[in-house]
């Protein structure tokens, strides 16, 4: 059955209040949820405020600030800090985004940090995201072929490649996975928007063979169905991607190769 | 824990190769009922407080009652269906089975008592 309160030990508490920084005047409160594997602590939610005046003006910005001068401990994930590698993917003032391309002056009010919702938590920030990845394998993210490969390249018209627009940019970040509700119920058989987006990617490639091999192994009640159309993943892709669009196409094609 | 691959655990049993005949037949549903609401509704609708004689006999004449019954037939099934999305969203387990087992039951129960009740008024 579905589960609509936290277990016990996941339920959230108030953390510890960090000092304000002396003699600043441009001061923003961020609310950080915390959680140690090794303490045998609930998860809380710690308290800090940062000088807005010598900080950068992202959400990343900030928590590196909070690391370096305030709290050595916060753990998160950070690595392009130009929204390319999807490693800061978090929830910031209840949307899933990613730290480095989201502005502060977007937020209003406190600067609420949580990880990405209805994943295992692997400390702080840092959801585990095994699973999420393993789904992304299972749908072949690469080139099938049966034609023995050409003397050059595999060609592909304009037109052709023109359809991969749109999907081809998609970063892993899992914002719009962990944002489904579907994914939340079902995430151990549905594959989520990221891994069908990228499914759709590969089926409509216009240079891979596996086209009708793809389509058998995504249909299924759990791995393909149960998207009912939300679009909680198109509204919150950071990179403005539409993984319903995707998925609605996948469906159409299943319809198209039974009529 | 199992020691199991995290593959192997997304892989699980398998596509079912099922689920676009519920898909397609949801939306095969959903067409008809969009247009059968608005006649089902011109029939009811000017029946909420009419004598029962009216009643009868509006719902003596064939095409009306044709009407209410596609829509009986169509709006349960079309129910069916979505009662069973609904549960496997949202329950697990041997508890998912016999939840459907029983909307089965309901729906097409609902369906029949539906239809005998017109044909009795009809014929």
């Amino acid at each position: 059955m579905v589960e609509l309160a936290l277990p016990k030990n996941s339920r959230i508490r108030t953390g510890k209040t960090w000092p304000k920084p002396e003699d600043a005047t441009n001061v923003r409160k961020f609310q950080i949820y915390r959680w140690n594997p090794d303490d045998g602590e609930n998860p809380r939610v710690d308290t800090y405020w940062v000088d807005m005046d010598t900080c950068g003006p992202m959400v990343l910005d900030a928590l590196i600030k909070i690391k370096n001068e305030i709290d050595p401990t916060l753990t998160f994930r950070r690595s392009c800090r130009e929204g390319i590698c999807g490693s800061c993917a978090m929830n910031i003032d209840g949307i899933n985004t990613l730290a480095c391309i989201y502005g502060m002056d977007e937020i209003k009010g406190d600067v609420k940090i949580y990880p990405l919702p209805h994943m295992p938590v692997v400390k702080d920030l840092i959801p585990d995201l095994t699973h999420f990845y393993a789904q992304h394998e299972s749908i072949m993210p690469w080139l099938e072929t049966k034609t023995s490969a050409p003397e050059h390249e595999w060609r592909q018209s304009i037109e052709d490649r023109n359809k991969l627009d749109g999907l081809y940019e998609c970063v892993m970040c899992a914002c719009c996975s962990t944002a489904c509700p579907s994914y939340w119920w079902n995430g151990d058989r549905f594959l989520g928007p990221a891994a069908l987006l990228h499914a759709y990617r590969w089926i409509i490639d216009s240079r891979d063979e596996a086209t009708g091999e793809r389509l058998d192994d995504l249909e299924d009640p759990f791995k393909l169905y149960r998207c009912h159309t939300i679009m909680n993943c198109a509204r919150t892709c950071p990179k403005g991607l539409n993984p319903a669009r995707a998925i609605a196409q996948i469906k159409k094609m299943m319809v198209e190769r039974q009529l | 824990m199992a020691f199991v691959t995290d593959r192997k655990r997304v892989t699980g049993l398998g596509a079912a190769k099922s689920g676009t005949h519920h898909f397609w037949t949801m939306t095969v549903t959903s067409v008809a009922l969009l247009v059968l609401t608005p006649f089902f509704l011109a029939i009811i609708g000017p029946l909420l407080g009419a004598s029962h004689a009216e009643v009868i006999a509006s719902l003596s004449r064939p095409i009306p009652a044709s009407i209410v019954a596609a829509y009986l037939v169509v709006g349960l099934h079309h129910f069916r269906l979505g009662v069973t999305t609904l549960l496997e969203d949202y329950v697990r387990g041997l508890a998912r089975k016999i939840w459907i087992i029983a909307m089965t039951i309901v729906s097409y129960g609902l369906a029949a008592a539906g239809l005998v009740a017109l044909a009795q008024i009809a014929l």
